[in-house]
């Protein structure tokens, strides 16, 4: 099977500074692969990458096979690539309906479109399609998100990308703001997402959240992909040893070396 | 891993006052909703009894006609105020348009009135829309907020105003300007008040049914998101305040309509009316809320009180005394419902 994406020999400088030194990375459809790594090991600049919000120095971005250039966030999305931010890009004083399809909206038909007058139906009767497909429990599509719980409003953001995300949605740690009760529904939302074949990269400081959502577990340190894991055939301990590092390639590769 | 210890405390102490919270939430919200309609019945009533000449047929020309004024202006200001900016030069900009519509229809009238009156209102509008343009390219291109941008223009206008004029009335208009000003349309409303009811029709609609009003919430309400959206953030400010600057415009040249007389002392401290008729009306100075009904009410209710005020021979001072007053309590609101939402 080919992967939907595929990031090959990633490597960014911001100046002299190394944020990605060597990055290799690919996802199938389907598939939830979370993103692991301490502090500055270059998640978050990947998945800028990944995004489109930053451009790297080396390395190809691959989807179905194909190379991509993503000059900015909006040609990432228009490749099918989108992003839940961490710091919930909703806007608090609309609805439900009007953050899912914001910059997407559907109008009317015949005139009164061209003048830019909104279906408002079509997009109300869409959106509560999805949550019901998702099954996330809001009291109403009309309800204004301020008024939603800090869950429900990442339950917004996860399926806004998840309606358009044909390729790759990014989540970028989802539950950071959020308590265990709500974590465990957004975990369940991705599950969700997953069983409609839309491939997710979770980043995540949480192990557990990790192993409970996760086919593959990928593992960055200091800016390169060092572990590629399947989430079955691994435990938190060899993870947390790939994270702190007292388990490395370069270490095998040194001690090969050194016997050499 | 210690931080789901962490988490697990932080969830508790935020549910737990979380209920009563909600409760009072909800109240303050149906007051935010009627609160205003509340006041603007009981000024009415209050007047009404002290001076029952007010609740008159010739009161209510005389009323919404001066409406018109405030009115105009606070619907541009609405949009602009959702999406959190402030727009201080359009009571300038509406004695500028007035101006230069008076100067031109002047200089053209040799050429027939009708023309002359075309041409003027064409050139009044034109004033506005440049201002309105200049003002949405200052403070999208050059980042400068709005606040000051338009505090600038302000002083253009008003400065560019006595210029052209010299300082004193522009006369000799065409007659019949004033034939059109002083018409009453559907028996009901005089021109000035027609012109302005199409528009708050226009803009309300567009402000509710359209992409374009729905970026503005968006904007106003996040505009990061609204960028990470791919709306064109910057486009959509441009817009606003060249509505904003056009409908001042529009407000200048009706004035000139029913006064046929340019006065460059139009439009001074008009602003003051129109922001505090859209913060009366709701419309949050935070951005992303506020409606142009909440508008059409904050505007009657300012109109009515110095009209008000007028026929009970109050000194008219009082009135910018009660505006300010009015003014301050409906911001004070605005920020404890945006505290509480």
């Amino acid at each position: 099977m080919e992967p939907v994406l595929q990031a090959k020999g990633i490597q960014k400088y911001y100046g002299s500074v190394c944020a990605i030194e060597h990055i290799d990375f690919e996802i199938y459809p389907g598939e939830v692969v979370a993103l692991l790594g301490d502090n500055g090991a270059g998640k978050s600049t990947f998945i800028k990458i990944l995004s489109g919000v930053v451009k790297q120095n080396h390395g190809q971005i691959l989807i179905d096979g194909k190379p991509v250039q993503f000059a900015s966030p909006m040609e990432a999305r228009r490749f099918g690539v989108e992003t839940v931010y961490q710091d919930l890009a909703l806007a608090p004083d609309l609805d439900v309906t009007a953050n899912i399809f914001l910059g997407r909206e559907i109008l009317r038909g015949g005139l009164l479109g061209r003048l830019g007058f909104l279906d408002k139906r079509e997009m109300r009767g869409q959106v509560a399609g999805r949550l019901d497909q998702l099954k996330v429990s809001i009291k109403s599509v009309a309800q204004i998100v301020s008024e939603l719980s800090g869950g429900q409003r990442q339950a917004v953001s996860i399926v806004r990308a998840a309606s358009w995300g044909r390729k790759l949605v990014i989540m970028d740690e989802p539950t950071a703001a959020l308590g265990v009760e709500e974590s465990a529904k957004v975990l369940d939302l991705i599950k969700q997402v997953k069983a409609r074949g839309i491939p997710v990269l979770l980043v995540t400081h949480t192990l557990p959240y990790a192993f409970d959502v996760a086919d593959r577990i990928v593992v960055l340190r200091l800016g390169r992909s060092v572990a590629d894991l399947r989430a079955d055939e691994t435990d938190t301990n060899e993870v947390v040893q790939w994270i702190t590092g007292s388990k490395t390639v370069d270490r095998i590769a040194e001690l090969q070396g050194h016997r050499g | 891993m210690d931080n789901i210890d962490g988490r697990l405390q932080t969830e508790d102490s935020q549910t737990v006052p979380a209920a009563p919270r909600a409760k009072s939430r909800a109240w303050l919200k149906k007051l935010g909703d009627f609160w205003t309609l509340g006041i603007l019945v009981i000024i009415l009533a209050v007047f009404g009894i002290l001076q029952p000449s007010f609740l008159s047929v010739s009161n209510w020309f005389n009323t919404t006609t001066y409406m018109t004024e405030t009115l105009l202006l606070a619907i541009g200001e609405t949009y602009v105020i959702i999406t959190a900016g402030i727009d201080l030069s359009v009571g300038a900009v509406e004695g500028l348009a007035g101006i230069v519509a008076a100067l031109v229809m002047v200089a053209l009238e040799p050429h027939g009135a009708t023309f002359a009156m075309i041409g003027g209102t064409l050139a009044g509008m034109l004033t506005g829309v440049l201002f309105g343009l200049l003002n949405g390219l200052v403070i999208t291109a050059m980042k400068v907020t709005p606040f000051i941008v338009t505090l600038g223009t302000m002083g253009i206008a008003t400065g560019l105003t006595f210029i052209l004029s010299g300082g004193t009335d522009v006369v000799n208009l065409p007659n019949q300007l004033s034939n059109i000003g002083n018409a009453t349309v559907l028996g009901v409303f005089s021109f000035p008040t027609f012109v302005t009811v199409l528009c708050l029709i226009a803009a309300g609609i567009m402000l509710y049914q359209t992409r374009f009003g729905r970026y503005v919430y968006a904007i106003g309400s996040n505009a990061e998101a609204a960028r990470r959206a791919g709306i064109p953030v910057n486009r959509n400010l441009i817009k606003v305040y060249t509505l904003s600057g056009a409908i001042a415009a529009l407000s200048g040249i009706l004035l000139l309509t029913r006064f046929a007389t340019g006065s460059p002392l139009t439009g001074t401290n008009d602003e003051l009316n129109a922001i505090a008729a859209v913060v009366i009306g709701g419309t949050s100075l935070f951005g992303g809320r506020g409606t142009i009904v909440g508008t059409l009410i904050g505007a009657a209710i300012i109109s009515v009180l110095i009209t008000g005020l007028v026929i009970l021979s109050v000194q008219p001072y009082w009135q910018t005394v009660a505006i300010g007053v009015i003014i301050i309590i409906a911001v004070w609101i605005d920020q404890f419902r945006h505290r509480m939402a």
